[in-house]
């Protein structure tokens, strides 16, 4: 067994199957980590990101790939999900070793991991774009914060961006400490250091109206409950308590 | 703005309307426009309520003031309840600063019949028109056609909506003569046929040029009470049945009567609402659009109610045991839609991984569909299947047993009433 140390970069994940192409290797674990953390395990190998090498990868995944495909498991990669790093690469030689695209081959157990892993990171997704409420600030930009289970940060631009064209707006990962600013325009990623905001002035920063719309809406919330169908297991299972404390009806 | 007296008015409004089931959002495809605001899509349930049901738009009467009195609805004429009513800009406000917010994908706008039908139709449109030219919004609009209002109207409603409706309200004729006797049916149809036309020609037109400007494009639909008559099920799925290939709606919703209401016409208002009736009415909907089942094959003279028990697949699948078990690496798409425990996708899923390899037990799990119930009714790649000649009941009691069912504990509560 070779241990590969990578540096959670997709174009590293890349280079090391290069290299396990180059050595031969066969039995083989890939973790994300640091080198000098790491050194304690026999047989390991530092992977060195290289562009060209990682280009050359992609180059042929997208010969074995349909376009949608490798979508899938770029996505896969950047939720950065605990160990399923493994997976990915036994993907990534199983599209080589076989003389077709297998993409749909459900029955081989690297296909249908990802499968589920994809399906794990739209549903997040999915969640985001239904749970986000933006407050409204002073000088008219809509923030909110969020702490998604997977990163899906970078998915969720098309949707915002088209959808709401007209308002600047910041959705900011507070557990991945970096967000999403659009500007009217274009949509970059930004930091913010909170540690230097007074969180008494992020409350006077909110617009005047914004108080009102979120009473509003929580009114609205309890007004069309219907109490003759109450179903808590129900409202559990399609809003899971985790998500509570950015839902301003939850609140 | 004074608000206090509009979050008195969201509060009476949005109580009035949430009785109308119909939710959805998507099935329009409007597109965001010169950087307005918002676009509809896929559709998305922005939150449940407590009684777990989505939340997609902002669901609201215009007014609940009514003129009519029809015994099931809690705005009806004679029932003293408070009044009140939305004025347009009001009702475009709110809905500009949900969607703002992402509370909502966008507007469901019904409204009580205040003096006729095309005078609270033109204010229904007229939200609908300010939101689209005066604001740029591209979000949802879903209006309620109200029935006898005039085609010119009508048309101008699907040039603004995504998606119009008009609740049939009783699945019968019968029984909407006992419950709303200032009601008839033709006055619900004649618009729906009229739109159903309008559809068909805008959409020839849109072909043709692509400029031509969209209409209605996420459909009609309506809604039937169930439960508060005496309809069976077989009566209301061959009503959805006819309603979905005569007038190509998208969707017929089904809302249990909630007793809201003391009348001797109606159920007593102690009445549990009928939930596992409605939900296995949905299933045989989706039976009818998703898995190419003939409405016949779901409910028909001998078995003119649905199982309360299990679902209508399962139901099908027992009294059809001829057909079974069939080979999941040989049978047709259509025949492995048939099989309990299978959906859409894990059936399309089985179908484009069978080319590759035998499927077994182990890898139709993983595949997500359930064995529970599917293993009563396939062979697979494995020596191992079902080998006992067990009757129809028999495979019921045994998918019961070892089923939790979320209504098993509902039901026994429901079969005590009768």
């Amino acid at each position: 067994m070779t241990t590969l140390i990578y540096d959670g970069t997709f174009e590293g994940l890349l280079t090391a199957v290069f290299e396990i192409y180059e050595h031969r290797l066969t039995h083989v674990h890939i973790q994300k980590g640091e080198w000098h953390n790491t050194v304690l395990f026999e047989n390991a190998i530092k992977v060195v990101t290289e562009n060209s090498r990682a280009s050359r990868v992609m180059k042929g995944l997208k010969q074995k790939l349909s376009a949608q495909g490798l979508q899938r498991l770029y996505a896969a990669h950047m939720a950065e999900m605990e160990g399923e790093d493994d997976n990915l690469v036994g993907y990534i030689r199983y599209v080589f070793d076989s003389p077709q695209n297998i993409e749909e081959d459900y029955g081989n157990k690297y296909v249908m991991r990802l499968s589920e892993i994809v399906r794990m990171v739209r549903r997040e997704k999915h969640r985001m774009e239904a749970f986000i409420r933006f407050q409204e600030l002073k000088d008219q930009t809509f923030y909110s914060a969020i702490e998604p289970d997977f990163n899906v940060l970078p998915l969720l631009i098309k949707h915002f961006k088209s959808r709401y064209a007209d308002q600047k707006w910041i959705i900011y990962d507070i557990r991945r400490s970096y967000g999403l600013y659009y500007d009217l325009h274009d949509t970059q990623y930004i930091s913010l250091d909170f540690a230097t905001v007074n969180p008494g002035n992020v409350i006077s920063a909110y617009d005047d109206n914004e108080a009102v719309y979120q009473d509003l809406w929580r009114n609205y919330f309890v007004s069309i409950n219907i109490p003759a169908r109450k179903n808590p297991k129900l409202h559990l299972r399609h809003v899971p308590k985790r998500y509570w404390k950015h839902l301003t009806e939850k609140i | 703005m004074n608000v206090d007296r509009i979050t008195e008015k969201l509060n009476i409004l949005a109580d009035a309307a949430k009785y109308d089931v119909s939710c959805a959002s998507s099935g329009s495809k409007r597109q965001n426009k010169d950087k307005g605001l918002g676009n509809a899509s896929n559709g998305i349930c922005h939150t449940y309520t407590e009684d777990g049901r989505c939340v997609s738009l902002l669901k609201i009467l215009f007014t609940n003031v009514c003129i009519y009195d029809c015994a099931y609805c809690v705005s009806r004429k004679t029932n003293d309840i408070k009044r009140a009513a939305f004025t347009v800009q009001e009702v475009v406000d709110l809905t500009i600063n949900f969607y703002r917010r992402n509370y909502i994908e966008g507007l469901f706008l019904s409204s009580g019949i205040f003096k006729d039908a095309d005078y609270t139709m033109e204010r229904l449109v007229q939200v609908a028109k300010k939101l689209r030219l005066e604001h740029n919004y591209n979000g949802y609009i879903h209006l309620k056609s109200i029935p006898g209002a005039s085609d010119e109207l009508m048309r101008e409603a699907g040039l603004y909506a995504d998606r119009l409706s008009i609740n049939l309200e009783m699945p019968t004729e019968e029984g909407l003569k006992l419950l709303a006797p200032e009601k008839n049916r033709q006055d619900m149809i004649t618009p729906m046929n009229f739109l159903k036309d309008e559809i068909i020609l805008r959409t020839e037109e849109k072909k043709l040029f692509k400029k031509a400007p969209i209409f209605a494009p996420a459909g009609q639909s309506t809604q039937v009470i169930i439960g508060a008559t005496p309809e069976t099920d077989q009566q209301i799925l061959q009503m959805s049945d006819q309603f979905y290939k005569g007038f190509k709606l998208k969707r017929v919703y089904y809302s249990g009567y909630v007793p809201v209401l003391s009348d001797n016409r109606l159920p007593a208002l102690n009445t549990a609402v009928p939930m596992v009736r409605e939900n296995r009415l949905y299933q045989a909907d989706w039976l009818m659009r998703f898995y190419h089942f003939n409405v016949n094959e779901i409910v028909n003279q001998d078995n003119p109610l649905l199982d309360l028990d299990i679902d209508p697949k399962l139901s099908w699948a027992i009294r059809n045991l001829q057909s079974f078990p069939i080979d999941i690496n040989t049978a047709d798409l259509r025949m492995i839609l048939r099989v309990p425990g299978i959906g859409v996708q894990s059936a399309q899923k089985i179908v484009a991984a069978r080319a590759f390899r035998k499927l077994n037990w182990e890898q139709l799990k993983k595949l997500g569909i359930a064995m529970n119930r599917a293993r009563y009714f396939i062979t697979c790649n494995s020596p191992q299947f079902e080998r006992r000649d067990l009757t129809g009941t028999a495979i019921k009691q045994y998918i019961l047993a070892e089923s939790q069912s979320k209504y098993i504990k509902n039901s026994t509560v429901q079969l005590n009433l009768f």
